[in-house]
């Protein structure tokens, strides 16, 4: 606990630091390139790219073990891995404009088959019996105990650039996002868009390979943005929340696996992110399921209010136990079910409110359409002063014609 | 050919059952879109298995069969769940199950101690096909002996029986699946539950990627689900041919892939044997690629020809 706690106030050691940090801003820029994906619907590309990394990865320890004697140099395996990857989306794209097979169908055989061939590659690589091998285990699942400063400083920098190029070019992947074919009458090439985006997004995976795994970092760009779009309708804004969410949610895995021995780094991460996910399907205040259980209850509050009391208005009794709990709370109702002053002065008001809406409906019918909850509020609230006075005026000789009135009065 | 019986042929006969059962419910996956609930269910599994593992200390027990096929059944029901009450789209929701089930079941293998010791990730990704042996059989006769078939390991067993749940699946509902792939408003309107039949077809899935899964990996059980569906899909329009076409694709990448994995880095003049369950889905994946290129009806090379001959007409 102690150690967790050093680890995220940075004050456990140099190399940790930078681990966490590096981490955190992993986690910002691929929360914020995940947004765009989540929007495009494509979030399933990133598995396909991920798992494409690996004969990459091998292909490139292996030359360079046999040339150079220094396989373990980590900017030529990620240069492997994004070739690699480079391949597999282009694959996918492939299979999908040219063949009959459907985009999901395209992202499995490339996912399965160029990880099939990464795992035969490594297979050589163990028969091949050259130290440091070792390393290579570490793409699968993250490993930061053994990193270097050197290699913890390249991620962090790199992270940063895609973070700031995915906050460049925040414009125009928004409108790509939503209005494909605007984009392209504005002049933009929609084509070379994607291309950025998913090139972004391949930049991601590669960074994030020895950090969190190419198994699980797809997390990364799937879990952060999926979270923020509880909170918020709002791409910027979007994009703000899902970095903030994937940084700390990136910073608190890295800090808790520094401070375990023997903890897998992606698996807290993306167990972290999750809880950040659950906490936001849980109270966010847009689209969580608390606020909708409390708009439904509002909701369900006015309806009944309103119905109890026409029912009192028309002389009805009210059965129904919510309507009734619902009115005796309010005053409305004594508790031998009777009406009270109140409830007959607050009855009328209603009335009259019901009144001008049914005649307002039968005026406009086509705009009250329009009113998603008509009716459900006083007419004054909704409607302008002036149309709800001529609704009164229409409304008047009715009601001194009709019986309604008399009776009303009597009561 | 005792050595051959006894290492090569459960291997063999391990990826090849493990292929098939994959391979044709792969069909309805591919027809329904879902391709991708393959490879979400071979990673959920992971939990279920090491809680199945951690309550037996067996590996290969039906303890944890159950906790896969729970942590399957619990994957898909979360996913409906984040999906209807979030608003969030399937791909997405999918994503966020299968990943955070996956790496709590690291978190909990490395928690444990289990780790290297029984169960690793690795083995969980790759599989352990070559570990089949069958040191009863000494000659080809054997194959007839039942007692001595009845020694086969455990999981061919279990992957047969698997195989034949699959047929029998198949072949009841054949009519059902076949409407509620294409046609999901008709199935609803006739009186098939499109949705009950679809919560069945996972289930089989489940069944057959955990059954899969613990003899050769979770790669191959991504492979298998869509390659040989999709290299039947590019070659015929009919569905029980396109069956038959998924099944004998499966069979092959199942038999070729363990026999280049075994004998192919020889004939080169290597003296090392590759990953089979790698190799098998590399296989796959090339028989697709050889099916989307020169199919007769569908496949690239043909259209292009064909294309270019309406243009000089």
């Amino acid at each position: 606990m102690e150690q967790f706690f050093a680890a995220l106030t940075l004050s456990a050691g140099y190399n940790t630091a930078l681990v966490c940090i590096g981490a955190a801003l992993l986690g910002a820029a691929s929360g914020a390139i995940g947004v765009f994906v989540l929007l495009r619907k494509r979030t399933l590309i990133s598995d396909a790219v991920s798992h494409a990394t690996l004969p990459g990865v091998a292909l490139a320890f292996i030359i360079a073990q046999v040339y150079f004697d220094s396989g373990r140099s980590l900017p030529v395996l990620l240069f492997g891995a994004a070739l690699s990857a480079g391949l597999g989306v282009l694959a996918v794209d492939w299979i999908k404009t040219h063949t009959r097979l459907t985009e999901d169908a395209a992202i499995g055989t490339v996912l399965s088959t160029f990880f099939a061939v990464g795992m035969v590659l490594l297979t050589i690589i163990q028969s091949m019996s050259i130290a440091g091998q070792a390393g290579l285990e570490g793409f699968l699942l993250g490993a930061t105990s053994g990193m270097l400063k050197s290699e913890a400083l390249t991620i962090a920098v790199a992270a940063a650039l895609v973070g700031l190029a995915v906050v460049l070019r925040m414009k125009e992947f928004s409108l790509l996002c939503f209005d494909e074919s605007f984009a392209a009458a504005c002049g933009y090439n929609v084509r070379w868009l994607d291309r950025t985006l998913l090139l972004l997004l391949l930049g991601i995976v590669v960074i994030g390979l020895k950090t969190v795994g190419l198994v699980l970092i797809i997390a990364l760009a799937i879990i952060p943005p999926v979270a923020a779009r509880f909170w918020t309708d709002r791409v910027p804004v979007l994009v703000a929340i899902a970095a903030g969410i994937g940084a700390s949610g990136s910073y608190i895995g890295a800090a808790l696996s520094a401070s375990a021995p023997n903890m897998p780094t992606g698996g807290l991460i993306v167990l972290v992110l999750f809880s950040f996910f659950v906490v936001s399907l849980l109270i966010s205040p847009v689209r969580g399921i608390l606020a909708a259980a409390l708009k439904h209850y509002r909701f369900q509050r006015i309806v009944h209010l309103r119905q109890g009391l026409l029912a009192i208005a028309h002389d009805e009794p009210v059965l129904e136990p919510l309507t009734r709990s619902i009115l005796r709370r309010g005053g409305f109702m004594g508790g031998d079910g009777q009406p009270t002053v109140k409830g007959q002065s607050e009855a009328r008001l209603i009335e009259r409110d019901q009144k001008l809406w049914n005649l307002y409906r039968e005026m406009h019918p086509e705009e009250s359409h329009a009113l998603a909850d008509w009716s459900l509020k006083p007419i004054g609230e909704v409607l302008p002063a002036d149309t709800v006075r001529v609704l009164e005026q229409e409304l008047s000789p009715h009601v001194v014609r009709g019986d309604e009135t008399s009776r009303g009065g009597a009561a | 050919m005792d050595i051959f019986l006894q290492f090569d042929l459960p291997s063999i006969l391990l990826g090849s059952l493990a292929a098939l059962a994959c391979g044709l419910l792969g069909n309805f996956l591919v027809l329904r879109k879902q391709a991708l609930m393959g490879d979400a269910i071979s990673h959920v599994v992971l939990p279920g298995i090491v809680i199945g593992f951690l309550f037996t200390h067996e590996t290969s027990s039906w303890a944890m069969m159950l906790g896969a096929g729970g942590a399957a059944i619990f994957a898909v029901l979360l996913i409906e769940l984040i999906r209807r009450i979030g608003n969030v789209e399937p791909g997405a929701a999918m994503g966020v199950v299968f990943t955070t089930m996956f790496a709590a079941g690291v978190v909990i293998l490395e928690q444990t101690g289990t780790a290297g010791v029984h169960l690793d990730v690795e083995h969980a990704l790759y599989g352990n096909l070559e570990s089949a042996i069958w040191l009863d059989a000494y000659s080809l006769s054997d194959l007839w002996n039942w007692q001595v078939l009845m020694t086969l390991p455990e999981s061919i067993k279990q992957l047969f029986v698997v195989n034949m749940l699959v047929i029998v699946f198949i072949v009841l509902f054949f009519k059902e699946l076949k409407i509620s792939s294409f046609d999901p408003l008709l199935s609803a309107s006739l009186g098939f539950s499109p949705k009950w039949l679809g919560l069945s077809l996972i289930v089989m899935v489940a069944i057959a990627a955990v059954a899969a899964f613990t003899a050769v990996g979770s790669i191959l059980v991504i492979a298998m689900f869509i390659c040989p569906a999709a290299t039947a899909r590019m070659l015929t329009d009919n569905l029980k041919a396109q069956l038959f076409i998924s099944g004998i694709a499966s069979l092959s990448a199942g038999l070729f892939g363990y026999l280049l994995a075994a004998f192919g880095p020889g004939l080169l003049g290597y003296e090392f044997s590759v990953s089979a369950a790698g190799m098998i889905a590399v296989v796959a994946g090339l028989q697709q690629v050889l099916a989307m290129l020169f199919a007769p009806h569908y496949g690239v090379v043909m259209r292009r020809r064909r294309q270019r001959a309406h243009a000089s007409v």
